[in-house]
């Protein structure tokens, strides 16, 4: 973490002094103007270099190459503590979202079918908290992001057996435009 | 009542936005389960006057009785009865009947209907009362539930609930209606339809107005929806989720699940969604909060203790104090209208059940042989409770007695049935 700490700083720094690619870059992408630094940033990095991704591009968030694309982390039943195994990919969208501070981020927490709808919800939602918490503690900013839950109520798999129920305790990450 | 939701109909015609309210297409319809075991014997006799109308009445009323589980019906025979004529009590003993109800039907000058009905007591030879209603035809059934609900009160003691009201979500394929029916699952009618979800609505205590918490934003948000109107209004969309409305007895207030400062926590909030303020503060979960009916108390289930338990807290504020310790999963305090016990859905063996405590003796009962049980809710006498559960995979919801004797099952061909609540007496 003190390593990633540490990388996004130096994002920030050379964002700050205007520095040119390689380095991370594109801090300034706002709202409005995200579609076209979204443009800027899929034309540069074809320029530049055509196998290797910018991490804090927009367009990496939907590139199946990039870590970023990956939106989901897996639950055991009834918990909601983070498995170590997906600290790499929160490591990567906090990263992106200090590199993009105009970007914000709803993450969804989810639950399997069984017991009380809204158990469920507040159980959701403990898993939305947490990974909240924990990309906050990587340095992004709470007006980033917001946790809400979805409970029960939409399965991704609409199956009733272990394999489905594994798949539906899940916390999804929603970029601006997304949702 | 039908004006109402015929109105109810016009109006939401206007809300495009989620393309409202229509008489919904597919019906309730019942299946008894389980019968109470001592039944006790009535006749109810065809009325005298327009036959076709005594028919659909006296059909509407045997039905109601028989659902109860509380009675059985004594053939009455083809010959209509009115109210007027003299009864042979030991012919209606011999018969097998403990209680018999006569009647007639007539057309009024201005085109609606009197009914008159007298409820005799077999065994003790005397009439125990009776009433006369004008209805329209379109209020027929509505005139039938309350004769039922006169009998029922005459002859066990406790009100009736013929003439109430449930509400509760269909969803099908892409598809989610907040639907509110009579008691028996007749006169369905669609009060909000979504893409989205639809949870938890409650009745608002003088039945005019429903909570439900809306998926439609991709987050929940709380709103209230009057059923007069079909308008709604947003009482909690704040940061986070928004869910798990609960009124006050009052109608003013809600208690609600907020997340905005972190964690599910419980909140009030008037029912116009202005001054919201904490009403308690814990490391974990808290939700499904619920008043007593005497406004003393919300009870709510939290997993402070490491498990999901029902807990009790002071509603203005203070220490919870724990009421279940059966088990490691136990949810959705639901408190009866005489605040004497609590339904709930207590987990076992990985089965989730309806049960019932019994606030005083902290005596507990599972009233279910279902599995997949879900939020219970009381009908308004108190000798009730409706839930939804699963059978052969699909949604359904299902009555229980507070005994567990009288069963029955309600659902919609081809799609889930779930989240009932049932409403208060109508006034």
């Amino acid at each position: 973490m003190r390593k990633l700490l540490f990388a996004a700083a130096v994002s920030l720094l050379l964002a700050a002094c205007g520095s040119q690619p390689p380095a991370p870059e594109q801090t300034g992408a706002g709202a409005a103007g995200s579609a076209q630094s979204a443009a800027r940033n899929g034309a540069q990095s074809q320029a530049v270099s055509s196998d290797k991704l910018d991490m804090t591009s927009l367009a990496a968030l939907k590139d199946p190459r990039s870590i970023l694309s990956k939106r989901s982390i897996y639950f055991d039943f009834n918990q909601y503590v983070i498995k170590d195994e997906y600290q790499p990919l929160i490591e990567a969208h906090a990263r992106f979202l200090i590199a993009n501070p105009t970007m914000k981020m709803l993450i969804q927490g989810n639950t399997d079918e069984r017991g009380s709808r809204e158990y469920n919800v507040a159980l959701g939602q403990k898993r939305a908290d947490v990974l909240k918490k924990a990309l906050q503690l990587l340095g992004v900013k709470e007006d980033q992001l917001e946790a809400v839950s979805l409970g029960e109520e939409k399965p991704r798999n609409p199956g009733h057996d272990e394999a489905a129920w594994a798949e539906n305790r899940r916390d999804d990450m929603l970029y601006s435009g997304e949702y | 009542m039908r004006q109402t939701l015929f109105r109810l109909a016009l109006t939401s015609l206007a809300m495009t936005l989620l393309g409202l309210s229509a008489p919904a297409l597919a019906q309730l319809s019942i299946e008894i389960t389980g019968a109470g075991t001592n039944r006790m014997p009535i006749a109810i006799a065809d009325f005298a006057g327009d036959s076709v109308v005594s028919q659909a009445l006296t059909a509407v009323i045997r039905a109601d009785l028989d659902h109860s589980g509380q009675f059985s019906l004594i053939d009455p025979g083809a010959t209509p009865l009115s109210e007027t004529t003299q009864v042979n009590y030991s012919d209606w003993n011999s018969r097998g009947a403990d209680a018999l109800v006569t009647g007639s039907v007539t057309t009024t000058p201005d085109g609606r209907y009197e009914t008159r009905f007298l409820l005799y007591d077999i065994q003790k030879q005397a009439p125990l009362g009776g009433q006369a209603f004008i209805s329209s035809s379109a209020q027929l059934r509505a005139t039938a539930h309350r004769v039922s609900d006169f009998i029922y009160q005459k002859l066990t003691g406790v009100a009736g609930i013929f003439s109430t009201r449930i509400a509760y979500v269909v969803k099908s394929t892409g598809r989610y209606e907040l639907q509110i029916a009579d008691a028996d699952g007749a006169n369905a009618q669609t009060a909000l339809a979504s893409r989205e979800p639809i949870i938890s609505p409650t009745w608002s205590p003088d039945g005019t107005h429903l909570a439900y918490v809306s998926f439609e934003a991709k987050k929940p948000i709380v709103y209230v929806h009057s059923l007069a109107t079909g308008r709604r209004h947003v009482v909690a969309n704040f940061k986070g989720s928004n869910s798990a409305p609960a009124w006050s007895p009052d109608g003013k207030q809600l208690a609600v699940v907020l997340s905005k400062d972190g964690g599910s926590q419980m909140y009030l909030i008037n029912a116009d969604g202005s001054g919201v303020k904490r009403l308690a503060h814990s490391s974990g979960i808290d939700t499904e909060p619920r008043f007593s009916p005497d406004g003393q108390w919300i009870y709510f289930t939290s997993d402070r203790g490491g498990s999901p338990q029902i807990y009790r807290m002071p509603a203005t504020g203070g220490d919870a104090e724990r009421i279940t310790f059966q088990g490691n999963y136990n949810v959705t305090p639901r408190i009866s209208p005489d605040g004497k016990s609590m339904a709930y859905i207590a987990r076992t063996d990985g089965r989730f059940q309806v049960a019932l405590m019994d606030l005083a003796t902290k005596q507990t009962q599972i009233l279910t042989d279902t599995s997949r049980d879900e939020s219970p809710s009381f009908a308004p006498n108190g000798r009730m409770i409706i839930y939804a559960t699963e059978i052969n995979g699909r949604g359904v919801l299902a009555t229980v007695s507070i005994d567990g004797s009288i069963k029955q099952t309600l659902s919609v061909q081809a799609a889930d049935v779930r989240e009932p609540a049932w409403g208060p007496f109508v006034k």
